[in-house]
């Protein structure tokens, strides 16, 4: 029916190089990750300062991250930067593009779940003798957090597969950009990608498993 | 000493306080009853700058309230609130919840913050709870612990805002009981209560609010003995 013979342990041999791959693409998704938090959590406080212009600016930048392609907000990075005379590594662009596509996500997921807690908390704490910003600190950011949990877990494996679109701009040390480079000198595809794509699986099976144990001891509320 | 001087509020077209004048002295129980809607809640989170006023003057030690020089989170280190809905933080444990203000405001170390957290968790009887989380507390306990994270701050006022309204009859009980023994000990104390038993019983003066207006002020024995407005009359009644 059709004629491929499998050369598993020739792929295999790629496996020490691939594995580099795989801890770019952990490095990248970490960092676009924490950039990705304080960024969400600028947007949010924008979102509600009340201050039009700078809430329109976060909103307007939520709203391009979940309704366009991520791979248009990588593209845009690079090459769309590039166009002004601002040439980014693809490295950067990449991380660039990642942490814009997270930040946008997590700032609205971060608005849900502060309208889930209880002005009443806050008052609390105020009345307590706490300044606006201490009652935040530790009485309503600790519950956004938790509420958030689950999808900024959600996300941090979705960064890992974003990571995938590096090599629309060049990116060539991430796991897919270093797989695609072996593809192009051996023609092994099939099993290089098998070997991938079980990779991108392990990391993201492990990154699920250990939110779970950090939830389990972070939250025993 | 607090004293409240022609305060007027409103709440958009709803005036809910129309000229309040009341001075609680030191050492002073004074509770306030009246009907939903009479403006007894408001007047308690007016006298911590929880909500501003229209009009009028609330002094605290001599220091106005609602003057925009006067630091309100020190001001409010001595006046200790418990509202209706305790208000447990749901993510620390009851000790936490206690220390939580005089470890952060006070500055407090966490030793130190504990000691007292744990004296005062005790005195409200919940010294064998301090590691557990509010949620797996009864409404009355969690209660009891919003009275001791409040008392934790060592306040020289306490003002309870209906605090058993909320609670199932079988618990009022025992945070009226803890209401009574800070009432024995001398603290001063503003009550918003629909407890006319308790009332009766731990009051120096009781104030009767209907429609934005206190109506009526009077020693217990006095205002529950022969009230003077039809108002209170037929409140009494109804709530007998």
């Amino acid at each position: 029916m059709f004629h491929y013979t499998f050369h598993w342990n020739q792929a295999f041999q790629k496996l020490p190089q691939m594995l580099d791959g795989a801890l770019v693409t952990v490095e990248i998704a970490l960092a676009s990750m924490v950039l990705g938090i304080v960024f969400a959590v600028l947007l949010t406080g924008a979102r509600l300062s009340g201050w039009r212009t700078l809430s329109a600016l976060a909103t307007g930048w939520v709203e391009i991250a979940r309704n366009t392609p991520a791979l248009f907000q990588i593209y845009m990075a690079h090459f769309g930067l590039g166009s002004f005379g601002i040439h980014l590594s693809p490295f950067t662009s990449l991380l660039i593009g990642i942490t814009f596509n997270n930040a946008g996500y997590l700032a609205e997921n971060f608005r849900g779940a502060l309208k889930a807690i209880p002005e009443t908390q806050t008052r609390a704490g105020r009345s307590l003798g706490m300044t606006g910003v201490q009652a935040f600190g530790w009485i309503v950011l600790p519950q956004m957090l938790r509420i958030s949990f689950l999808p900024m877990t959600n996300q941090m494996v979705w960064a890992v597969l974003m990571t995938s679109l590096g090599v629309t701009v060049g990116m060539n040390t991430d796991l897919y950009g270093v797989t695609q480079a072996l593809n192009a000198i051996s023609f092994r595809t099939f099993e290089l990608f098998a070997i991938a794509a079980a990779i991108f699986y392990a990391i993201t099976k492990i990154i699920t498993f250990g939110a779970r144990l950090l939830a389990a001891r972070l939250f025993r509320y | 000493m607090i004293e409240i001087e022609k305060v007027r509020k409103s709440f958009g077209q709803l005036e809910v306080l129309k000229g309040i004048d009341l001075t609680v002295k030191n050492g002073e129980v004074v509770t306030i009853i009246g009907g939903s809607g009479s403006g007894k809640s408001t007047l308690l989170t007016c006298i911590n700058g929880l909500e501003p006023i229209d009009s009028g003057s609330i002094k605290v030690d001599g220091q106005d309230v609602h003057d925009k020089r006067t630091n309100l989170n020190k001001l409010r280190e001595k006046i200790g609130i418990v509202f209706q809905q305790w208000n447990a933080f749901p993510h620390l444990t009851v000790l936490e919840n206690v220390t939580l203000a005089p470890r952060k405001v006070l500055k407090m170390s966490k030793a130190e913050a504990e000691e007292i957290a744990v004296r005062q968790l005790r005195h409200v009887g919940l010294g064998e709870k301090l590691s557990t989380y509010p949620g797996r507390l009864s409404g009355g306990q969690q209660q009891r612990m919003a009275i001791a994270r409040a008392l934790a701050m060592s306040p020289e006022y306490m003002l309870f805002d209906e605090v058993t309204s909320a609670l199932d009859p079988q618990l009022v009980g025992e945070v009226l009981d803890t209401l009574r023994m800070l009432a024995s000990e001398g603290m001063t104390m503003i009550c918003v209560t629909h407890e006319m038993k308790f009332a009766r019983e731990v009051s120096d003066r009781v104030a009767f609010f209907h429609k934005g207006v206190m109506a009526e002020i009077a020693p217990p024995e006095e205002l529950f003995g022969a009230p003077k407005t039809a108002e209170l009359q037929q409140f009494l009644a109804a709530t007998h």
